[in-house]
């Protein structure tokens, strides 16, 4: 859109057909309803030449003419009346919804995919004043925009609008400044990116215990009020600030991610870790309370415990088996958390990430040919960007470091029940401060 | 509340900013000694795709003179610098493929 909009250079994009909808959206919202688009089938990863070549001699996937043919006519045929008429248009959000039964407004919300299809709590202006009742802030605050990727309009919201998602999502008032660091951030926890990632929240500082929040047994499971329902007002306050989070529209995940429907939302047991809180880690002072916030949560591995003698090798075993383009958050049972202090000298977190770093590795020829670094990460580095442009040099055979130091985290979670303990695959995306929206 | 009770609520959607239109360029009158730039998004193996699409110009437009541009990092960043070369060096752009 930039070639043709801004530098007046007549374009044609291409695109596949599963995004039709998605690509007639966003020209249409970015102002150019007629940009001149033409579709192949879907896939192009993985395709040889001539099964390429096969879609370009083929036919258009959205009109039936010859694909070559869309593409040159979009280049050379003249606009036309409907081509020059003005798309500016405005839209506005009424900040109520038209009287009706409980009924009907919990059929609308579906319907309008506004919920996350499980029930939720009408937002009424007595439960949304007492929401708001929990913060110093004004309701007409514009406290942050949101959008589900780079490609779309920002939508902005105030602090009132925060308040209607979180008691949507059954949270207590008291909840309400969590929420509103969260929604203040930002970040989406409803990416619409085909790799169905979803988001993950760790709370630290003494809002845990205020919020009655668990770090122990059962933490990121469906077994504490708070746990559950800060992390549900995250996915719905994303889907609604947003402007929706849609399959085949505004949300693409190709598989979905039931991490989604909370967020994976947990208090860090700080009082059971051997190591500084994760907020500590990140400047924060340990009496401070915040949500650190983490997307493209897509994978999870596990085991038991490290063993005496080969505890590196499963270590490193679960680590090789993810995509080298994602980060990793270690989620550590506390005995866990012990033993990695015991079996490596690791007495700080900082210490294991090194570690880690330094001993995940793999051939650089490996490393090149993923698809998620050729997508991602090799551009960067033709581009010029260290650390990955030195890598470029690297022979083939020599072994590279698969994760940066600061793409590695670790947490604590549990009761101690056991060893048990998991990596992640999420990103790192803020620390953020909660008190400042009491 | 009582079922059947008509109630009022808050509608949860966000503020959506202004669509302002945005005008295309003018098109072309014909692509015979003109410069297309095939633009590589970098994305999902799209340089096969265009350099298969700077082969199927070659053999039936060869008139066009067909330019294969990769843009300079990942797709999720601008990228002025490439769309400043085809202001000045080219006629029109292909861009794929995008998703």
């Amino acid at each position: 859109m930039s070639i043709d909009g801004k530098y007046a250079v007549p374009t044609v994009a291409v695109h596949t057909d599963i995004f039709y909808p998605v690509t007639q959206s966003v020209v249409r919202m970015n102002g150019m309803p007629r940009m001149r688009q033409a579709y192949v089938p879907q896939p192009i990863m993985g395709k040889t030449p001539q099964q390429l070549r096969a879609y370009i001699d083929g036919p258009d996937m959205k009109t039936g003419r010859p694909f070559m043919q869309e593409v040159i006519e979009g280049l050379t045929r003249p606009l036309d009346s409907q081509d020059l008429r003005d798309s500016s248009f405005d839209r506005s959000t009424p900040r109520f919804l038209e009287v009706d039964t409980e009924e009907n407004l919990q059929a609308m919300f579906e319907e309008n995919n506004w919920t996350d299809f499980l029930p939720i709590v009408l937002p009424t202006e007595e439960r949304v004043e007492a929401m708001l009742k929990n913060t110093s802030h004004a309701r007409d605050e514009i406290i942050g925009r949101m959008r589900p990727t780079n490609f779309r309009e920002y939508w902005a919201y105030d602090v009132e609008k925060v308040a209607v998602n979180a008691v949507m999502a059954g949270a207590r008032p008291e909840y309400f400044p969590a929420i509103l660091a969260m929604a203040a951030s930002g970040v989406s926890a409803r990416g619409s990116t085909t790799s169905s990632a979803a988001a993950m929240c760790v709370v630290n500082g003494p809002i845990r215990h205020e919020l009655q929040m668990n770090s122990g047994t059962g933490a990121m499971g469906p077994y504490n009020h708070a746990n559950a329902t800060i992390g549900r007002a995250w996915g719905l306050l994303s889907t609604n600030l947003q402007g929706g989070s849609t399959p085949g529209l505004t949300y693409l995940g190709s598989q979905g991610n039931n991490y989604a429907y909370t967020s994976i939302t947990f208090a860090e047991n700080e009082e059971r870790s051997p190591w500084e809180p994760f907020h500590v880690q990140h400047g924060f002072k340990p009496d401070q309370s915040t949500v650190s916030l983490f997307g493209g949560a897509r994978a999870t591995s596990f085991t038991l415990g490290l063993r005496e003698n080969y505890w590196e090798k499963h270590v490193l075993n679960l680590v090789r088996g993810f995509d080298p383009h994602t980060e990793l958050v270690f989620v550590l049972d506390p005995i866990t958390a012990r033993q990695f202090v015991d079996r490596g000298s690791f007495d700080t977190k900082e210490k294991l990430i090194e570690w880690v770093h330094r001993n995940a590795t793999m051939e650089a020829a490996e490393y090149w040919d993923y698809q998620l670094i050729q997508n991602y990460i090799y551009p960067r580095a033709t581009y010029g960007e260290e650390p990955f442009a030195s890598r470029l040099a690297v022979p083939s055979e020599e072994m590279l470091p698969m994760f940066l130091e600061d793409e590695i985290h670790v947490t604590v979670v549990g009761g101690e029940t056991n060893g048990y303990w998991r990596i992640f695959a999420a990103g790192y995306r803020g620390t953020f401060n909660v008190d400042e929206w009491r | 509340m009582a079922a059947g009770d008509r109630i009022r609520v808050h509608n949860p959607m966000g503020f959506p900013p202004k669509v302002t239109h945005k005008p295309l360029a003018p098109r072309l009158n014909t692509l015979d000694g003109k410069t297309v730039y095939l633009v590589d998004c970098r994305f999902d193996d799209s340089d096969i795709f265009l350099k298969q699409m700077q082969a199927w110009f070659s053999e039936n437009m060869p008139g066009v003179k067909t330019v294969f541009k990769p843009i300079n990092s990942v797709y999720t960043k601008d990228d002025p610098a490439t769309w400043e070369e085809i202001k000045e060096n080219g006629d029109a752009a292909v861009v794929g493929v995008g998703h």
